[in-house]
């Protein structure tokens, strides 16, 4: 890639007797790279501190001072530096250090996991003087020690680069891995009796230079040269880190992450590396199951669970009530899986009652109609970050790791209103911690200015201090999400709206977990919402045209669906991978649900509590199954690669949707997942010119920003269309025109079929071309902006795309009355998630399972003195909803007054919630 | 025979009939006490220093050239100019982490005379305008630490350390640390390192002086026991003074460390510059000579860390540059005397095995080559070393130190002086300690490792060891 842009500045040294021109900043080492000179390096990692330990890359630099030897890592570029990388001192040294790097190394190669993809192994061959003079003892180890519950150490193939133990320090912020003792008997290791539980320690086996670090999910099951390896977009959260994923046989071995600049940095954390092993669970769902009259779920054809499948929904869609079908779940597919359903749901069985979310959420015109952020934004240098709501460290793990990077290295403030401490505090310039259900009071105090009296719990003090950090912050990035499934979700909106409007600049990173969520939502699965981040109202014209048909009024939100269904006004109810019994926040409603729907329709891949009650099971492709995208919580649309095939006869979701709907007698269009995301990029007001072809680009690795900026939204469009579009404005106003887009289906659905396999490959040729072209001027655009100032590029998004339905804005609803006061002997109670809990994934990874916490209850010292039983005695926690026994924590972060419950670790804390309630208080009785 | 005057609670020095800058109170067996420190002109530099500027005491400091004397020779004076402006907080760290083999002087100094180090510390605290010092001392001098702590109790008591001191508006605080038993730390940034909680690892270069960013990433002034020891008598007696004392370049006094096989070993405060390897060794009122009259066979001029030198280098003054250029370093002021019975190998043996002990594990040419340096040494010292070994000693050396590495001159063997410094690998000197005695042996005696393998066949063929010609500058 080279720099076309002038504004840059430039540094120009002399690499060999060669001029070069580096960038000003940039380490020696990363520039001779750049400029095809590769200097062999163990310590040096480009996101993390130069250290200079391991000695491999020192050349010679003349800096004015005549040649001198110096680490290439720990120089940055300077004018007129003179680098000699072929010079016989620098050859001996470099084949010196490597020499003394293999004498204790006990160069078991062939039993060592890292062999074939080593950098000692790799550069030893490159750099290493082909044979050591070491006749001497090695040092000797006790073979691999287990660290912690995932990582094995072995200290005798340690190289001591310092890359682990400062990742565990600079990256993680866990130090739990450390040097002991000095010189030769250095070794990395663990303090006593604390193990290296940190969430991102797998981050430590990938970057380890040696075989010294292995994870016990992959060792020993694969030599390097069996491994196919293809990258894809880990589905675990919405973060959407960019991974590799290594299979062999069929089966997925390995998850590695892969270095992006906008989102991971290379991170992953623990549960998304090695969570692929439920992929392969013995437990997994090969054929379809069918209720039998005995009432037991029994293997089933296809065929025969389809035609149950299509009996059931034609009956639903004959009934006269239009409450007969509802459609909950789809945050796990693809999004074309989703585009497929959304498709199907509203534009062929006509039901608006869709939504992706199971009440654990936030609302869909929140999510999409905020102005959204990118994570570049909120990781700003020297900009400010409001966390309101959920502990991210639990629940997007990497974006934890780049919001704690902002903080420790780029001076960004951080400010958290949030129901508990959290993983972030420790590096928040303020944390308050309102009390549940006064969220948005707290937050209206804070920016009316209005600091006199405490409010929600919060100091006077504390209000002004969070006011003062808010006033005048540039960027401001408010990262939104739910903190507690005990408040109201309408809290949490209120709050949004409210920082919405007193901070017009802010823009937001909406912060719900399931892996595409987004993805579900930009698809339109959710009540009153089209393809597209179009609202059903604003977009019925225009996807009248693209669908048999759109639905007539909005339908209901997954609250509102379950309760329909347990008053017996849902006939058909279908769960795309959902299980409401698990993560609705209101267990009794979901139970009834399930039980008042006639029929029940599942999707899925394991049998969950909710699929156990249903009629009709389809077993479905996961993640590392299907090819397509994915959309993160940015908005980012990134490529995922079906690397094995589903367990029996599972099938993509976007399959079961087509022959559903060929059943029905509509034909979706759909002969692939390319044709799917064809008609997305024709018809979505948000995916205009995002093409597969844009996609597959490696400038766009990365993935693209949904919507596109302004620049890109021309992308993939053949140049005379670019000429149309942007010229006949009568086309833009009048709806009735037909789409200039020659991609786009015409008039009627049924014109999908005009796009014949021919015609899209001319196109798509054509739109190369212009792609290349326009590509190369947005790199460049984006390097001058960068270059320019400080600030991450900020793709603008464009609201309106000619002859398409106008985005969704957000409008902000009517406040929420507030809960009453905590009464005397009550808690108000906080619900937290842990990164490890029972959820599908999780649980059906044997390596992560066991290391799930468990349930517990928190209180704060003085509320647990009160109670007057041992810690870790049980209680029972009852509320307005319902009880449970859970294990007692004592807990000085939990503050006074409250109850903290970890969901989903095998107790079902939902029983506790009411989905109507603003807040929720509980008791605690010994029983 | 020997001249020069010893006392039973100074055990090691010996005064003689000479200037005596910072040893003068050692003949006094309460030299440590705040009351003989009064007595004998104590705090009298202090109390000059105030009456002056911050600037004018610099500039006295400065104008008297006081070398540091913890190894590397730098004018304190430049050093304290290199902290940049306006940057507070900022650091005085006293290092009295003195470890370098054959140095005892600093001990000596904070034991018989802490309160001249404490005066030292105000007053280049004055001078730079810092209220914090940190007295770092080596964790195994138990009675140095003892000292020191009893008489900054003594100087809080008195006014002399804390808000306020005599009166003026100079407020300094002075912590002592005790350190825990790494040579390393000797190493000024390691100090800091360790003084921040952390391994005592040097830092990396640049910035090659802590000046800048030092403790706690503020500026930071990193000076030796003696160098502030020396303050007060130049406060009192002016730099004029000071500088009638040496040589121009090396002006004042400076205290030697001296072990081996000599009459006399110990600590002397000899006259800096004009003084010379032979007055020390064999003069009688320092060393006294060679034990059993003996032949002298090789000294260490600066430290277990300095190239040797043979009998050839004995007219050598305490001068930097012309000891420079004959191959070593005047280093931390400590002269091991080896005479005509010493095994030379044997003695390698002993310096490499201590640096490689002592390496902090941080770079690999050291955490691996010094000590594969010492494995093979041992091997050849055993008699079970090849000429091969004798080769890989000298390549094994060459990844920490590449390049032409420093000897002095050999009339007996026809070899030209090899100048200092040398090319090194590391990010400090531990590294390349550890090899500059298996050089020096190596090259200074080729026939006693050509003997431990030998017999071969082939007698005293030549040895490996790539040998210098000329005294070209290694950079």
């Amino acid at each position: 890639m080279t720099d076309t842009t002038s504004t840059e500045q430039h540094v120009t040294i002399t690499l060999n007797g060669k001029e070069i021109s580096a960038r000003p900043g940039e380490q020696l080492i990363d520039a001779c790279e750049r400029n095809g000179v590769y200097i062999p390096r163990f310590c040096y990692h480009p996101r993390m501190t130069p250290v200079g330990k391991c000695r491999q890359c020192i050349i010679e630099v003349d800096t004015g001072r005549g040649m001198q030897l110096q680490p290439s890592c720990m120089l940055t570029v300077s004018d007129g530096m003179a680098i000699d990388t072929e010079s016989e001192l620098t050859k001996q040294v470099q084949e010196g250090v490597l020499e003394h790097l293999l004498i204790n190394h006990p160069l078991d190669c062939p039993v060592c996991d890292k062999g074939g993809e080593c950098p000692l192994q790799d550069q030893a061959y490159s750099h290493g003087p082909g044979e050591s003079r070491f006749v001497e003892q090695k040092r000797n180890f006790e073979k691999p020690i287990p660290i912690s519950d995932l990582v094995y150490l072995d200290r005798e193939r340690c190289i001591l680069c310092d890359r682990c133990t400062r990742f565990a320090d600079e990256v993680a912020g866990d130090a739990l891995i450390h040097f002991i003792d000095r010189g030769n008997a250095t070794q990395v290791n663990t303090f006593p009796d604390e193990p290296f539980a940190s969430y991102f320690s797998g981050n430590t086996v990938q970057i380890c230079p040696v075989g010294a670090l292995t994870a016990t999910p992959y060792r020993f099951k694969a030599r390097p040269w069996d491994l196919e390896q293809s990258e894809s977009t880990c589905q675990t959260c919405s973060v959407g880190c960019r991974v590799n994923i290594d299979t062999s046989r069929n089966r997925v071995l390995r998850v590695n992450g892969v270095d992006g600049d906008p989102v991971n940095w290379g991170w992953l954390c623990d549960s998304g590396r090695f969570n692929f092993e439920q992929i392969h669970h013995d437990d997994r769902l090969g054929s379809p199951l069918l209720r039998t009259d005995g009432g037991e779920l029994a293997p089933a054809g296809w065929a025969e669970a389809l035609d149950a499948a299509t009996n059931a929904l034609r009956g639903a869609a004959d009934s006269a009530s239009s409450g007969g079908i509802a459609v909950l779940g789809g945050a796990r597919l693809t999004n074309e899986d989703a585009y497929a359903w959304a498709k199907f749901a509203k534009g062929v069985l006509g039901t608006d009652h869709v939504d992706a979310q199971l009440g654990d959420g936030l609302p869909a015109e929140l999510v999409l109609g905020l102005p959204r952020a990118t994570i570049d934004r909120a990781a700003t240098k020297g900009g400010t970050v409001l966390v309101l709501g959920p502990d991210l460290k639990e629940e997007l793990p990497v974006l934890y790791l780049r919001l704690r990077h902002a903080v420790e290295f780029d001076g960004a403030t951080l400010v958290e209103i949030t129901p508990t401490e959290t993983g972030l505090t420790r590096y928040a310039r303020s944390s308050i911690h309102p009390t549940p259900g006064h969220t948005a009071a707290v937050v209206r105090a804070i920016l009316d200015g209005d600091t006199s009296k405490a409010v929600g719990g919060v100091e006077p003090a504390d209000l002004a201090r969070v006011a003062e950090l808010l006033r005048g912050a540039d960027p401001l990035t408010v990262v939104v999400g739910r903190g507690s499934l005990a408040e109201s979700a309408a809290l949490t909106t209120d709050a949004a709206a409210v920082l919405h409007d007193a901070l017009p600049e802010a823009r937001f990173l909406p912060a719900l977990r399931r892996g595409n969520v987004f993805g579900a939502l930009d698809m339109g699965l959710a009540p009153g919402l089209l393809p597209g981040r179009v609202g059903l109202d604003e977009g019925r014209e225009w996807y009248a045209e693209q669908w048999p048909g759109v639905p007539s009024e909005t339908g209901r939100d997954a609250t509102g669906i379950l309760t329909a269904a347990a008053d017996g006004h849902v006939d058909t109810l279908v769960l795309l991978g959902a299980d409401p019994l698990a993560d609705f926040p209101d267990a009794d409603l979901a139970a009834r649900a399930l039980a008042g729907a006639r029929t029940v329709i599942a999707l899925d891949r394991f049998v969950t509590d909710s699929v156990a009650k249903a009629d009709v099971v389809l077993p479905v492709a996961g993640y590392a199954e299907c090819d397509g995208t994915t959309t993160n919580l940015e908005g980012r649309v990134t490529r995922l690669s079906k690397r094995v095939t589903p367990p029996g006869t599972a099938r993509s979701d976007w399959t079961i949707a087509v022959e559903l709907a060929d059943r029905l007698g509509t034909d979706l269009g759909f002969e692939s997942v390319a044709d799917i995301w064809a008609e997305i990029e024709a018809v979505s007001p948000a995916h205009t010119g995002i093409t597969l072809e844009v996609l597959a680009q490696a400038g766009n690795a990365d993935g693209v920003l949904a919507p596109p900026a302004e620049a890109t939204v021309t992308l993939g469009r053949a140049p005379e269309a670019i000429g149309e579009a942007a010229s006949d404005d009568a086309t833009a106003a009048d709806p009735d025109q037909p789409p200039t887009d020659p991609d786009a289906p015409a008039d009627a659905p049924s014109t999908t079929e005009a796009a014949e396999p021919a015609e899209l490959a001319a196109d798509s040729e054509a739109a190369v071309e212009v792609v290349e072209e326009v590509a190369a001027d947005v790199e460049a655009d984006a390097a001058e902006a960068d270059a320019d100032s400080d600030e991450p590029s900020e793709e603008v998004p464009a609201r309106v795309v000619a002859g398409r339905p106008a985005l969704l804005e957000f409008v902000a609803p009517e406040p929420v009355a507030e809960p009453g006061p905590v009464d005397a002997y009550a808690l108000r109670l906080v619900t937290r998630r842990k990164l490890y809990d029972n959820g599908t994934l999780t649980a059906h990874s044997p390596s992560l399972a066991p290391i799930a916490p468990g349930p517990r209850i928190a209180l704060n010292p003085v509320d647990f003195d009160k109670v007057g039983v041992a810690e870790g005695d049980e209680v029972r926690v009852t509320s307005a909803a319902g009880a449970v026994v859970l294990p007692l924590a004592r807990d000085a972060a939990t503050p006074r007054g409250r109850a903290v419950v970890t969901t989903n670790q095998g107790v079902r804390i939902t029983e506790l919630l009411a989905v109507d309630a603003a807040a929720v208080d509980v008791r605690i009785e010994v029983p | 025979m020997t001249t020069g005057t010893t006392y039973p609670w100074a055990v090691g020095y010996v005064a003689g009939d000479r200037p005596q800058i910072v040893t003068d109170r050692f003949q006094y067996e309460d030299s440590y006490t705040l009351a003989r420190y009064e007595a004998t002109g104590g705090y009298d530099g202090l109390k000059a220093a105030l009456a002056k500027a911050p600037s004018e005491v610099h500039d006295d400091v400065r104008g008297a050239t006081v070398l540091g004397r913890g190894g590397a020779g730098f004018p304190a004076g430049i050093k304290w100019g290199l902290m940049p402006e306006g940057v507070y907080p900022r650091y005085l760290v006293v290092n009295g982490d003195e470890s370098e083999p054959g140095t005892y002087k600093d001990r000596l100094l904070m034991e018989r005379d802490p309160h001249q180090l404490i005066e030292g510390c105000l007053i280049a605290a004055y001078a730079v305008g810092l209220s914090q010092v940190f007295l770092y001392i080596r964790g195994e001098m138990a009675l140095a630490q003892e000292r020191v702590g009893v008489a900054l109790n003594e100087a809080y008591a008195a006014g002399y350390v804390g808000k306020n001191i005599l009166g003026s508006d100079l407020s300094v605080d002075i912590v002592l640390h005790w350190g825990a038993g790494a040579y390393v730390v000797g190493e000024e940034t390691a100090l800091i390192e360790s003084l921040e909680g952390k391994r005592g690892e040097p830092r990396l270069k640049p910035p090659y002086f802590p000046a800048a960013i030092g403790l706690y990433g503020k500026p930071t002034i990193v000076n030796n026991v003696e160098t502030l020891s020396n303050l007060p008598w130049i406060l009192r007696n002016g730099p004029e003074a000071y500088g009638e004392i040496g040589t121009e370049t090396s002006p004042g006094t400076r205290m030697l460390a001296v072990s081996g096989h000599v009459k006399r070993p110990g600590v002397f405060e000899i006259i800096n510059g004009s003084t010379t390897f032979r007055d020390v060794i064999y003069g009688e009122e320092f060393a006294g000579g060679i034990r059993d009259d003996n032949d002298l066979k090789a000294f260490v001029p600066g430290g277990g860390s300095a190239p040797w030198f043979l009998p050839d280098q004995l007219d050598l003054p305490f001068e930097g540059r012309p000891v420079g250029a004959a191959g070593s370093m005047l280093g931390s002021g400590a002269i091991m005397v080896m005479d005509s019975t010493t095994d030379i190998p044997a003695a390698a043996l002993t310096l490499t095995r201590f640096y490689a002990h002592e390496s902090c594990g941080q770079c690999t040419p050291c955490r691996e080559g010094a000590s594969w340096l010492e494995r093979i040494l041992r091997r050849v010292v055993d008699g079970e070393g090849t000429r091969r070994d004798l080769a890989m000693l000298v390549e094994a050396g060459s990844t920490i130190c590449p390049g032409d590495f420093p000897h002095a001159a050999s009339e007996r063997l026809g070899l030209e002086a090899s100048p200092f410094p040398y090319k090194m690998t590391t990010i400090c000197f531990v590294g390349p300690s550890a090899y500059a005695p298996v050089h020096s042996a190596l090259t200074l005696f080729p026939e006693e490792f050509a003997d431990r393998v030998a017999p071969n066949g082939d007698g005293h063929a030549p040895i490996p060891v790539t040998v210098t010609s000329s005294a070209g500058g290694a950079s």
